[in-house]
């Protein structure tokens, strides 16, 4: 079968949106003359807009913003589509578009087959009703009629692990119980096109490694189309066999899943020298009120990027804010590849190196002159490790690409993946 | 196989039909706000008749005895007034739990799709039936009263129906305004206070000067606490026919109004709520 599944044609969807003045340089004190003012023309802007049926928009400044332009692309029958993209990309839009939440403004989709749309685990969850309820309640949203639901009723409590408070409200439940009950309920949908936003950034790990080999299964075992949209590179290289990238509002790339994925992150890490890791999200374990945090990263070499050559040692510095002075600290660097796997992990304590901390900034240079990464797409995770514990981590701190040279088609790089050990010996033994 | 097609502006062609489809939500979703409903409190579904019944004793003290209004015909004052507050709590409760169901189910407009219609009428069917619960009271009260209901009382599922249209045509209507301005929050509650004083619960109907009666009848209620009590009260006052047709024109503009009204927004409302 190798008719499309979805169709996207010139669809655009545009919200207007309101900005409201804040202090301009010279409008620092506004007199509560101004404030009415601004408050009576507000007003006989809202009285214009319900006049005219139109929706009220807060704020002193109205603009449309385009939240998707001009997007064209289509799905065949069976296939797993990833959609990647920067937050705002539009990505959220396009599937609110597809799931027949929102109208868009221009343009057409044609969806052949059922639809099913899990933009959230949990819809509809209600605190006071207990597991049980909670299952047929979530089934029905999400479009399951009373006999499918019952006939899968077990598999979905197996599939959850909650056998045991099934007539609980799931109010009481912890916060993984509910997490897993919701895409039980998800996973067990049978429809013909499957349209899932980042449902896997929830629950443990051994949990979410669950949630993969069940989209895995429902991809590539049923035959159904997927539309998954997740910024888990690993998810969506194992899950997906294509991939849209999108970028302000547009599709910038199109194509098989691997180069689509390495493009986004090569525009990712080679947008920035310097990385602010300031911003980076940390796992929740991790407390707001740090007394020592990561802070920026560079290369070492101040006319390199995140782009190495094959053959060139990776060499980064790494800068951490000390509140106040601290005796040890331990700083952890891991790099995995794309799919997630660790290729190297390196630790001061490896090299011998007591690193102490001056309040304020410190800045380290950590290089790895034995380490010959493949060319190839990396990411590095960073973590600082305190007497009492971790005091910071960042899983995907950097991204960085190893590029072919020379050397690298002499070795004939492009058949090997990760780090190579130049430095291994062998001998013929008889 | 299903095609679906998503266009700007497109009506969606098989609306109804998709309604029917979505039926099993929509008996879901009635049945959560049930279950729900009286969750954590103490006394439960007791609340359904308290409150009817407290409105009642009110009401029959203050118009009955102290400003002394004429019942209709020998039927007991306090029966009279219950057959209009019947209709009535489950109109202004119908009003306003639907006004405020579609931001109250703001998680589910903007994550799944389904016929919006669904969610305020589901929330009318939930207050339809505390308004079947609150018919105990009136068969109680005809006890207490030995008043026996004659073959009128068989009419009284016809204006159980007609109470009912009557609530979704406005319920509607205002339901998706109050997506677009939040304000009508703030009025709905003034709305229902404002119109039990207009709707003739306290008194009966028949107190008002004859000439303005069909102008009274505009309001669609009181054809239907006419009815009822025509129903209950063995026919004590003659059911007044040219208001019984300009109500049930009143019902049937705003049910065809509400409907048309509602599904103009219905596209919008996940960008607004």
């Amino acid at each position: 079968m190798s008719e499309d599944a979805v169709t996207v044609e010139n669809l655009s969807k545009s919200y207007l949106i309101g900005h409201r003045h804040t202090s301009k340089k010279n409008f620092r004190y506004k007199a509560l003359r101004d404030v009415i003012g601004q408050e009576i023309r507000n007003f006989a802007r809202k009285a214009a807009a319900v006049a005219r049926g139109q929706q009220i928009v807060q704020g002193d400044e109205i603009e449309e913003f385009a939240a998707l332009s001009d997007v064209n692309f289509s799905v065949k029958q069976g296939e797993v589509l990833g959609i990647i993209g920067r937050n705002g990309a539009g990505k959220s839009t396009l599937l609110k578009i597809l799931s027949r939440i929102t109208e868009p403004s221009k343009g057409r989709v044609i969806l052949r087959g059922r639809v099913s749309s899990l933009l959230e685990v949990g819809t509809g969850f209600h605190p006071e009703l207990t597991g049980q309820e909670n299952i047929f309640l979530n089934g029905a949203v999400l479009g399951m009629s009373r006999r499918e639901i019952r006939r899968k009723f077990d598999e979905i409590v197996a599939f959850a692990e909650v056998e045991k408070f099934l007539d609980t409200p799931v109010k009481h439940y912890s916060s993984g119980m509910y997490v897993r009950l919701a895409f039980a309920v998800a996973a067990h949908l049978e429809p013909e096109i499957l349209i899932v936003d980042e449902v896997l950034a929830v629950g443990d790990a051994e949990f979410q490694k669950k949630c993969l080999g069940k989209m895995n299964e429902v991809s590539r075992n049923q035959g159904r189309t997927v539309l998954f949209v997740s910024h888990n590179m690993d998810a969506v290289l194992k899950l997906c066999t294509r991939a849209v990238f999108f970028e302000s509002g547009r599709v910038k790339l199109e194509g098989d899943v691997e180069p689509v994925v390495s493009h986004y992150l090569s525009s990712q890490s080679a947008s920035a020298r310097l990385v602010d890791l300031s911003s980076k999200p940390r796992p929740d374990y991790i407390a707001g009120g740090r007394r020592v945090r990561l802070v920026q990263a560079s290369p070492s070499n101040s006319e390199s990027s995140w782009s190495l050559p094959f053959g060139q040692r990776l060499s980064l510095d790494l800068a951490v804010d000390a509140e106040s002075s601290v005796n040890e600290i331990e700083v952890f660097v891991e790099i995995y590849s794309l799919r997630g796997f660790e290729v190297a992990t390196w630790s001061n304590t490896c090299s011998g190196v007591k690193l102490p901390l001056r309040p304020g900034i410190n800045t380290f240079r950590i290089g790895f002159p034995e380490l010959s990464l493949l060319p190839g797409h990396y990411f590095i995770g960073i973590s600082l490790v305190g007497k009492d514990g971790i005091e910071d981590y960042i899983n995907e701190a950097i991204f960085f690409e190893v590029v072919s040279s020379a050397e690298a088609v002499k070795i004939n790089a492009q058949v090997l993946g990760g780090a190579l050990v130049p430095s291994a010996t062998v001998s013929i033994l008889d | 196989m299903d095609v679906i097609v998503i266009e700007a502006g497109r009506a969606e062609r098989h609306y109804w039909l998709d309604l029917w489809r979505y039926r099993e939500l929509f008996r879901v979703l009635a049945w959560r706000d049930l279950a729900v409903r009286y969750r954590q409190t103490v006394i439960g579904v007791l609340w359904a008749l308290i409150r009817p019944l407290l409105t009642m004793l009110v009401f029959t003290i203050i118009f009955g005895r102290i400003a002394k209004l004429p019942t209709e015909g020998n039927a007991p004052y306090a029966l009279m007034v219950f057959a209009g507050i019947l209709p009535w709590s489950f109109f202004s409760s119908g009003l306003s739990e639907a006004s405020n169901s579609l931001v109250n189910n703001e998680g589910l407009i903007s994550k799944v799709y389904f016929p919006r219609l669904i969610v305020p009428i589901a929330t009318i069917v939930v207050a339809f039936v505390d308004f079947l619960i609150s018919f105990c009271i009136l068969f109680v009260l005809m006890g207490w009263y030995s008043f026996m209901p004659d073959w009128r009382i068989l009419f009284l599922p016809l204006f159980a129906l007609l109470v009912f249209l009557t609530t979704v045509g406005p319920a509607l209507w205002i339901t998706s305004l109050n997506v677009k301005y939040r304000d009508f929050r703030y009025i709905i509650p003034f709305i229902v206070q404002f119109g039990l004083y207009v709707s003739p619960v306290g008194f009966s109907s028949s107190v008002l000067p004859g000439q303005w009666r069909l102008l009274y009848s505009l309001n669609p209620i009181v054809g239907v606490i006419d009815g009822f009590r025509w129903c209950v009260l063995r026919g004590q006052s003659e059911l007044y026919l040219p208001g019984q047709v300009a109500g049930i024109a009143v019902t049937a503009f705003f049910l065809w109004f509400g409907i048309r009204q509602f599904r103009k927004s219905e596209k919008s409302f996940a960008d607004l709520i």
